[in-house]
């Protein structure tokens, strides 16, 4: 028995339920009004302006058209994040050539060690689809606000890591927030969700 | 007895295979010991594998050393409230009669310190301390940079 395995993925799994439920809540109340502080703003609302990997500036309204993808994280880190691009890279295959007008972006909260060269560096070992952005940390402060997205230093005794929201947020083509794949979620849910922002 | 060890290590890098087939420490058996390719060396490494316990007493894994790092840490990825973070694990407990896996996105060796670059297609030693049952010494198999798996063509667990 895997028991500590069935263990973490009942919890887990509860705990997508009950939060996806608790968001359909949300959004069933208050599919009319203006976004409170739960959820991201609207893109065409957002005011972030980030560097890529190629050194061009984008800004929120560069996404509008298409539909988008974004998620926080950054290149340091051992096991999460590589397991993220992986997810991800393996969704885009799966998506095949409707994936071309995704936007799909990394978003880094470690602007300390992510340059933009170094997102290139690293983001070339994944589906070539995927922008990665950074900036300065008041610059990333401003993206994480407009995506009510959290991350938080952690300093150890000669090293740092970064705590960061995990969800992959999903956007239409108008720039309406969607829905969030949770970063456990089952591939079988998680392709079904994009492919719904890209029709 | 070093040219003993720098055999073990060598025939270990040359048979990144070993990986897959499980290693026995009396009642605990560990298996698919597996890594990322590391993108130089400022980066720390990962290691993953899967513990099982066919005893009847609990144990636990407290520690894990490598040469080719020069702090190595257990690790867990954790996700409270949306938040991803990446606390250090004292232990992993291992349960009498369980298997425990360390795996992308839960528990997990952090390799601080890399001595080496990681090369997909070549193998570490990670050696292993459970409370009770002692020391272990499994090869690690490097996987690609965005590898999710051992990459085993059976699950033999």
């Amino acid at each position: 028995m895997k028991r500590r395995t069935l263990l973490q993925a009942g919890a887990l799994s509860t705990g997508a339920v009950v939060f996806m439920l608790g968001l359909g809540w949300w959004q069933s109340r208050h599919s009319d009004e203006a976004p409170s502080g739960t959820l991201p703003l609207p893109i065409d609302r957002m005011s972030f302006a980030l560097t890529d990997q190629h050194g061009d500036t984008v800004e929120a309204a560069d996404w509008l058209g298409q539909p988008t993808m974004v998620f926080f994280g950054f290149t340091w880190c051992p096991d999460i994040c590589p397991t993220t691009l992986s997810a991800i890279s393996d969704w885009l295959e799966e998506l095949g050539p409707d994936a071309d007008h995704l936007n799909t972006v990394l978003i880094s909260v470690d602007p300390e060690r992510d340059t933009p060269e170094v997102l290139g560096d690293y983001l070339s070992n994944f589906d070539d689809r995927i922008t990665g952005l950074t900036g300065t940390l008041p610059q990333i402060e401003q993206a994480a606000a407009d995506f009510r997205a959290t991350f938080r230093k952690v300093q150890s005794e000669d090293n740092y890591t970064m705590d960061h929201t995990a969800g992959v947020f999903l956007f239409n083509a108008d720039g309406r927030f969607a829905n969030i794949i949770d970063h456990h979620e089952d591939p079988r849910y998680a392709v079904p969700k994009i492919r719904r922002v890209l029709e | 007895m070093n040219r003993l060890l720098a055999a073990t290590l060598l025939s270990l890098v040359s048979s990144p295979v070993l990986a897959c087939d499980a290693v026995q420490l009396g009642t605990i058996e560990v298996e698919q010991a597996w890594s990322r390719a590391s993108i130089g060396t400022s980066r720390p490494g990962v290691v993953y594998l899967t513990i099982r316990n066919a005893g009847t007493e609990d144990d636990a894994l407290v520690s894990i050393d490598t040469p080719i790092s020069g702090m190595p840490m257990l690790h867990e990825t954790v996700v409270t409230d949306g938040i991803a973070s990446m606390p250090h694990a004292m232990e992993v407990p291992v349960p009498a009669d369980a298997t425990v896996a360390l795996e992308p996105g839960g528990y997990h060796g952090m390799l601080m310190d890399l001595t080496q670059v990681l090369k997909e297609g070549e193998s570490f030693p990670v050696t292993l301390t459970f409370r009770n049952a002692g020391e272990v010494t499994v090869p690690v198999s490097v996987q690609g940079v965005g590898a999710t798996d051992a990459g085993c063509s059976e699950n033999n667990g």
